[in-house]
């Protein structure tokens, strides 16, 4: 299976686990079971879940 | 021998309309969702027309249905309102239906035609050999376990795992997707007897939309085209400075929120493989203009079921089989997608000055149909020059 990514931090209390990012990954690096956001290895970089994510709950770790 | 004939994954409206036509026509089906309600939590502006229930054989009762209008009002940046009757509004005008209800209504049809169905069931990976789809892996109360299938489904929405998983391509550019945020509000002002669509850079690339559940509730909501978000929640941020800004909804509370991702691409390329099968969002068969998703969903998904349940019988479920449905949903959707994508793409680069005059224009000479078509020809009577971008689709 594969790696999971720590890079990415999900503010649970912004999180409406809609799967806007899920859908919106050029690359299928993030899967939504239920209500847990998980982001694998095939992840570029690219943000994109963070531009699409309505309410602003991804981020990159250490970004403000 | 297979498990099933086809394990449909996601109950929304595409997939138990496709469970419903297919069992209904002998096949042997389960339907699986993730979630542990079908149709919650909502994900929708949940606004539709009549005029396409009969032709899927849905019939609604009254729980679905929490509100009847008399059409869209189309509101110009500057305050303008253009009306229209709902004869005239199109797939997503006429009826504002409770989506909690609506999604069990379709899915408890679909059990009654003999489907199976099992909630809080993910699928997790699809099952195969070569190339060919035959079956999937599930999850569900902490078991996993493999069901075999003749095809399987993907029914799975905007965020589609199966499509991915078998291969086929529904990888959308970041100007085909809309951002969206809603909320239910109550103790507002609107307009009850009419669905409301809010034009320009309130809501760049998109649009705004008030539709009304009651006397004094509405889903308020906001679409935004990827390419024009700048901050993080610029989607909800939008959408609450608007609301702060109406009078008519300032005083609002909302009761639900509601996020997601809309697709508003062209018809993609293929949407089947060796034992697999997309139908609705998981497909893209949303409408590029409206974003509105549940009528091409209930149309395509009727054709899938159909298709399947003679796949079924011949007990040929590979891609050539399959092919029936790429066309019949296609004959059905995929000149309006494309038609709708196309004036998508320019109805983004518009100015609100630009939609100011085309409202103008829209109340001054009227308009017989809300089709792309009726509107630029309407618009081209007084302002050649406002269409003459959209000339090849006049053409």
């Amino acid at each position: 299976m594969d790696e999971q990514l720590d890079e990415f931090e999900v503010d649970i209390t912004r999180c409406m686990h809609c799967g806007a990012c899920v859908g919106s990954c050029p690359v299928n690096a993030i899967f939504l079971n239920e209500v847990v956001l998980v982001f694998n290895d095939d992840c570029t970089m690219c943000k994109r879940c963070i531009k699409v994510c309505p309410v602003g709950a991804i981020k990159i770790m250490g970004d403000k | 021998m297979a498990d099933y004939d086809l394990v449909i994954v996601g109950a929304g409206p595409a997939g138990t309309m496709t469970a419903k036509w297919a069992a209904k026509n002998g096949a042997h089906v389960l339907m699986i969702e993730k979630r542990q309600e079908i149709g919650s939590p909502v994900r929708c502006g949940e606004g539709i027309s009549r005029s396409w229930l009969d032709s899927v054989g849905i019939k609604l009762d009254s729980k679905s249905v929490a509100r009847q209008v008399k059409g869209a009002k189309i509101v110009a940046p500057n305050g303008t309102p253009f009306y229209l009757s709902e004869k005239m509004a199109g797939d997503e005008v006429g009826i504002v239906i409770d989506r909690i209800f609506f999604d069990k209504l379709l899915a408890k049809d679909a059990v009654k035609a003999g489907a199976d169905l099992q909630l809080k069931t993910s699928a997790v990976k699809l099952l195969k050999k070569g190339d060919k789809v035959t079956g999937v892996k599930v999850k569900s109360f902490g078991e996993t376990r493999d069901i075999s299938s003749g095809c399987v489904v993907g029914a799975d929405g905007y965020e589609s795992q199966v499509g991915r998983w078998a291969g086929i391509n529904t990888n959308l550019a970041p100007r085909d997707i809309t951002s969206c945020f809603q909320y239910r509000l109550t103790n507002i002002s609107h307009d009850p007897d009419y669905c409301e669509f809010i034009l320009g850079s309130k809501a760049p690339g998109g649009y705004i939309w008030i539709f009304p559940k009651d006397e004094d509730t509405a889903n308020v909501g906001i679409g935004m085209q990827l390419t024009k978000l700048k901050d993080p929640a610029d989607v909800k941020k939008h959408l609450d400075k608007f609301i702060q800004g109406d009078p008519r909804l300032k005083k609002g509370k909302a009761l639900e929120m509601v996020s997601g991702a809309v697709s508003i691409c062209a018809p993609i390329d293929k949407t089947i493989g060796d034992g697999v099968l997309l139908v609705g969002d998981a497909a893209r068969q949303i409408d590029p203009i409206t974003g509105g998703g549940i009528s091409n969903s209930c149309k395509a998904g009727k054709v899938a079921g159909e298709v399947l349940a003679k796949a079924s019988r011949e007990r040929n479920f590979s891609e050539d089989s399959l092919r029936r449905y790429e066309k019949g949903w296609r004959d059905l959707l995929e000149n309006h997608l494309y038609r709708n994508w196309m004036a998508k793409e320019k109805l983004v680069t518009l100015s609100d000055d630009t939609f100011n005059k085309v409202i103008a224009t829209l109340n001054e000479v009227g308009v017989e149909k809300m089709s792309t078509i009726a509107i630029l020809k309407a618009i081209e009577k007084r302002h050649p020059d406002l269409v003459k971008e959209f000339q090849d689709l006049l053409g």
